[in-house]
């Protein structure tokens, strides 16, 4: 059934509806690659129930003949998407065991369309992270490894297990989140389309807070298709979130298009930037030959607040941090430490101690110390500005084009244990967070192989509320690359 | 009594001192849902029935604003004259507390609901031109907290988060109080707008207004003092004390050389005394900002208009209104003073009751008999219609003065009408001369001596006549007739 496994969603929708195959099937199939691949690490909780009993019920719908958008096609689900009755952790010791009664916006919208779950995907706790290395349930492997070479590479973070699973089979699409390169960076270190709507496209009510005016939910998918269905079914309006955005959702699959005539690619001069690999901006220059040959005019423009993007949002998101996870206290739920003798402090302190890990608690002495008094306008307040100052930038920029051509990452995929600085590591996102500070839809799709035989993305970046534009560029790049490189099983 | 409008001064040792008084009200806003979740709001539920998954913090749960709650503080706003913000924001003021399950309390610092405004206060309730004018800074909209119960195990404190959540509005005074009397009167004239504009319920007994006072003392002329902040003061005759304490306790603390700290205070209702609540080494950094969760609250030109059009003849302008109807002062204020009070005067007036003797009739009669029996006026088993029967039976000679009283006291025992009262019991007044002569006969008849000094001169004993001739009557005889008739046969 390993052929099931490799097909795309769009494949396994048409193949469903056409009784080519069953949903159980699928799901069975499905299943069994996740049972098999248990060395990546990229679950923390395997659902294979849930995944039949959605299965079953899409069969029997498409016997009656209403089978939803996803009906019959297995998902795995990121642990920061509260799930009912199933282990919801945000990757986190401090909500070890934690199963919530209620379910996600995004999540719930996706079960409503048909999908089943296959179980939960491993990712960087509370999502800080780019490797995948803060998970309290230690990292996921990626699949893909260096030519030659057996050393464990990252599969990108956060939303690591999310990217692991979709690149090995293990999952036909995952749901991920994007505070600042989560879901593109992953996609790009493992071969995979990954997108970040426009911020407020995707409710976030049940999905646990990192820093809530940057998060927002997205697909990854193996490719621009299966990440337009996925992002169809997840988005939408939701009255719970009041950040949430009150507009229809487009169809954004059946406006797919590569015909790119009569757009203009932005090509942004600040991110030519030194030590990027020779390889990822030779992909860069192809990936501008590509859009041109799908009628893109390249443009170039300038983002001149570029540099100060990362540090903008080393401050603004470890702030919202830093008061979004105080709820982790030890009183209502998730792990409680009390010492002997101790009182409520002594209680506080050795829950918090003891449930977050290092990249957490780092986060939180930075936003504490960012928001404190004598400090709060120096950091805090000059962030907000330089926010203003970077919307502002791609405001100008969008005049200009429409859509903007990156790298994704800096780097292709690194090794576990290779990269120890952590502002070593914030520069992950070097080029993911712009577009995240100005809450803008970008995907990352993949464009070809380094060197060392590890993917690399391309980065599009669209203007608010434009997923179909970012979404087309995506395609005509995807059509153009032709990348069909798939990892060598080797768990 | 003290002289209310006398300036309290304190005599210390180096001469004379003026307090400056200042308060933080609390109030509980009228509304079946809290401030940011669908929870209820009802008072002496189950520990922990009406918390929602939002108000217990649980992850991934976002804060959506209730518009009853911003309406019933938009249109307290304009009740106190005050200016509405159109544009304001909600922050977080973070700290850790067990009865605050998010870590932070959802709150305004920089961007308030309501801005300036002012209360009318009267000093003394019989001389018009004691008004004095305090000026209200703000009005914010916030979160209360839960509730710590200490007392349900030996080593271990409960949390009741029944209240968590619940709406409440911080009005906040200037420093323009300068005596405990004044005080108690921008308390209890602040309480009666609010329950004239249904707001809050200004149950202090319930906590659903309490107070913070804010004290210093200074002499007179120069600058403002450091002041104290004592905390959650739940009744008008608590908050004058606090202020008298805390003003005693600055003079001789300065005097004896000594300097007021800045500090949170607790009032010790039992000793009459305030304390310090924590030191200075606890002092909270609340590391304010906005709270991302949360848009900017924008109010357009059609909410503003309905909630001023919502708003009901306050508590000014219907002491006014009584007055130009040729009530007293003394008896409009107290008239006015309660809302349900004037709501039940308002009511008599509307069954055609005159205005002058209506008034009379309620401050003495009515209030009289709710004090007996100690009953409020929401108790009263009389309608206004009947009371307005009642003082027409009066008015058009059908029954005397001293008969209303037999019939009220009557209707209040038994809850019949005063018709059918002065009907069954033949209580009406006669002026039948034919009667009244065959009895006054009689009475001169027995009482010669006493008609033979009257004509010798003593013409006090007219009212002996009166006095009999009514007993014999029964109370029922016109006064009047019974005057004249004696008069005549007296020569």
């Amino acid at each position: 059934m390993s052929e099931l496994t490799a097909k795309t969603i769009a494949e396994l929708r048409d193949g469903y509806r056409s009784g080519e195959f069953s949903a159980r099937e699928v799901a069975e199939a499905y299943n069994g690659a996740v049972a098999a691949a248990r060395a990546l690490n990229a679950y923390t909780v395997e659902t294979p129930e849930d995944a039949l009993a959605a299965a079953d019920a899409a069969d029997s719908a498409r016997r009656s003949g209403q089978p939803g958008s996803l009906a019959g096609i297995p998902l795995g689900i990121k642990d920061l998407f509260a799930t009912r009755g199933v282990d919801s952790t945000a990757g986190s010791r401090i909500l070890k065991g934690f199963k919530p009664p209620y379910e996600s916006t995004v999540t719930a919208n996706l079960r409503k369309a048909g999908a089943g779950m296959l179980g939960k995907l491993n990712m960087d706790e509370f999502a800080m992270g780019s490797s995948n290395e803060t998970s309290a349930y230690g990292p996921v492997l990626s699949p893909w490894r260096r030519k030659g070479s057996n050393v464990g590479l990252t599969p990108g973070g956060s939303s690591g297990g999310s990217s692991a699973s979709v690149a090995a089979n293990i999952a036909a699409g995952a749901t991920g989140t994007d505070t600042g390169g989560s879901i593109r960076q992953p996609a790009a270190f493992t071969g995979i389309c990954g997108i970040k709507p426009t911020y407020g496209r995707c409710s976030r009510w049940g999905v646990v807070a990192f820093a809530s005016s940057l998060d927002q939910a997205g697909p990854m998918a193996k490719t621009v298709r299966d990440c337009a269905i996925l992002l169809e079914a997840m988005a939408g309006f939701d009255p719970k979130d009041s950040t949430s955005l009150d507009l229809p959702v487009p169809q954004w699959e059946a406006n797919l298009s590569s015909d790119l005539r009569g757009k203009r690619v932005g090509i942004p001069r600040e991110y030519r930037i030194d030590g990027v690999p020779g390889d990822i901006n030779a992909l860069w220059d192809r990936g501008i030959e590509w859009l041109k040959d799908a009628g893109a005019t390249p443009v170039e423009i300038s983002l001149p607040h570029t540099k100060y993007a990362l540090p903008t949002y080393y401050i603004i998101a470890p702030a919202e941090a830093s008061s979004n996870l105080a709820r982790y206290d030890g009183v209502r739920y998730g792990l409680r430490e009390t010492p002997d003798g101790g009182n409520l402090d002594a209680m506080y302190s050795a829950t918090r101690a003891d449930g977050f890990g290092a990249e957490v608690k780092r986060r939180i002495m930075i936003g504490t110390y960012v928001l404190s008094a004598g400090f709060y306008d120096a950091y805090f307040t000059k962030a907000q500005k330089v926010r203003a100052l970077i919307k502002d930038d791609f405001r100008k920029a969008f005049e200009q084009c429409d859509v903007i051509l990156t790298p994704t990452a800096p780097s292709a995929a690194f090794g576990i244990g290779e990269t120890t600085d952590p502002l070593a590591m914030y520069l992950n996102d070097v080029f993911a967070v712009p577009a995240s500070l100005a809450g803008l839809p970008a995907m990352s799709v993949p464009g070809g192989l380094d060197q060392q035989g590890l993917p690399l993305g391309l980065h599009l970046i669209g203007n608010e509320f434009d997923e179909q534009t970012v979404l087309n560029a995506g395609l005509a790049i995807e059509e153009r690359a032709g990348f069909a490189a798939k990892p060598d099983k080797w768990w | 009594m003290a002289d209310a409008n006398a300036p309290f001064i304190i005599k210390g040792e180096t001469g004379e001192w003026e307090v400056v008084i200042g308060l933080e009200v609390h109030a509980q806003v009228v509304s079946n849902a809290k401030l940011f979740s669908g929870a209820a709001t009802a008072f002496g539920a189950e520990p922990n029935s009406q918390v929602s998954l939002v108000d217990a913090a649980m992850p991934g749960m976002l804060p959506v604003p209730n518009q009853e709650c911003i309406r019933q503080a938009v249109r307290t706003g304009m009740a106190l004259d005050a200016k509405i913000n159109r544009w304001s924001r909600f922050d977080r003021k973070n700290y850790f507390y067990a009865d605050l399950p998010q870590g932070y309390q959802i709150s305004q610092l920089y961007h308030p609901l309501v801005g300036e405004g002012e209360v009318e206060i009267l000093l003394d309730e019989k001389d018009e031109a004691s008004t004095k004018r305090i000026g209200i800074e703000r009005i914010h909209v916030e979160q209360d907290a839960g509730k710590l119960m200490h007392d349900q195990h030996p080593t271990m404190s409960y949390v009741d988060l029944n209240r968590c959540g619940v709406a409440l509005m911080e009005i906040v005074s200037r420093p323009d109080m300068r005596s405990p009397a004044e005080a108690g009167a921008y308390l209890r004239k602040l309480r009666a707008i609010l329950r004239y504009v249904g707001s809050c319920d200004g149950n202090m007994e319930e906590g659903s207004m309490r107070a913070d006072v804010n004290v210093s003392v200074r002499k007179p002329g120069e600058e403002f003092g450091t002041r104290t902040e004592t905390k959650n003061v739940n009744s008008v005759r608590f908050v004058m004390a606090v202020v008298e304490h805390e003003a005693k306790r600055q003079v001789e603390l300065i005097e004896e050389g000594g300097k007021v700290a800045q500090e949170t205070r607790l009032f010790d209702p039992d000793k009459g005394v305030t304390r310090p609540l924590r030191s200075k080494e606890d002092a909270h950094d609340y590391r304010y900002f906005p709270d991302p969760d949360l848009l900017p609250l924008e109010l357009d030109d059609a909410f503003l208009e309905a909630c001023r059009a919502s708003l009901p003849e306050l508590p000014d302008a219907k002491r006014k209104r009584y007055e130009a109807l040729g009530i007293t002062p003394y008896n409009a204020s107290v008239l006015t003073a309660e809302v349900e009070i004037a709501r039940w005067f308002d009511g008599l007036l509307n069954a055609g009751a005159e205005p002058k003797q209506g008034a009379n009739w309620v401050v003495a009669e009515l209030f009289g008999a709710l004090n007996r029996r100690g009953e409020s006026i929401t108790d009263t088993p009389i309608s206004p219609e009947e009371a307005a029967e009642l003082l027409k039976l009066v008015a058009d000679g059908t029954i005397s003065g001293t008969i209303a009283k037999q019939v009220f006291e009557i209707m209040l025992e038994t809850g019949e009408t005063p018709s059918r009262i002065v009907e069954q019991r033949g209580l009406k007044q006669t002026s039948d001369t034919g009667a009244i002569d065959a009895e006054i006969d009689k009475i001169l008849t027995a009482n010669a001596d006493k008609v033979a000094e009257y004509k010798s001169g003593k013409q006090q004993l007219f009212g002996f006549f009166v006095g009999q001739t009514m007993k014999a009557m029964a109370g029922k005889a016109n006064p009047q007739v019974v005057n004249e008739r004696l008069r005549a046969k007296l020569g």
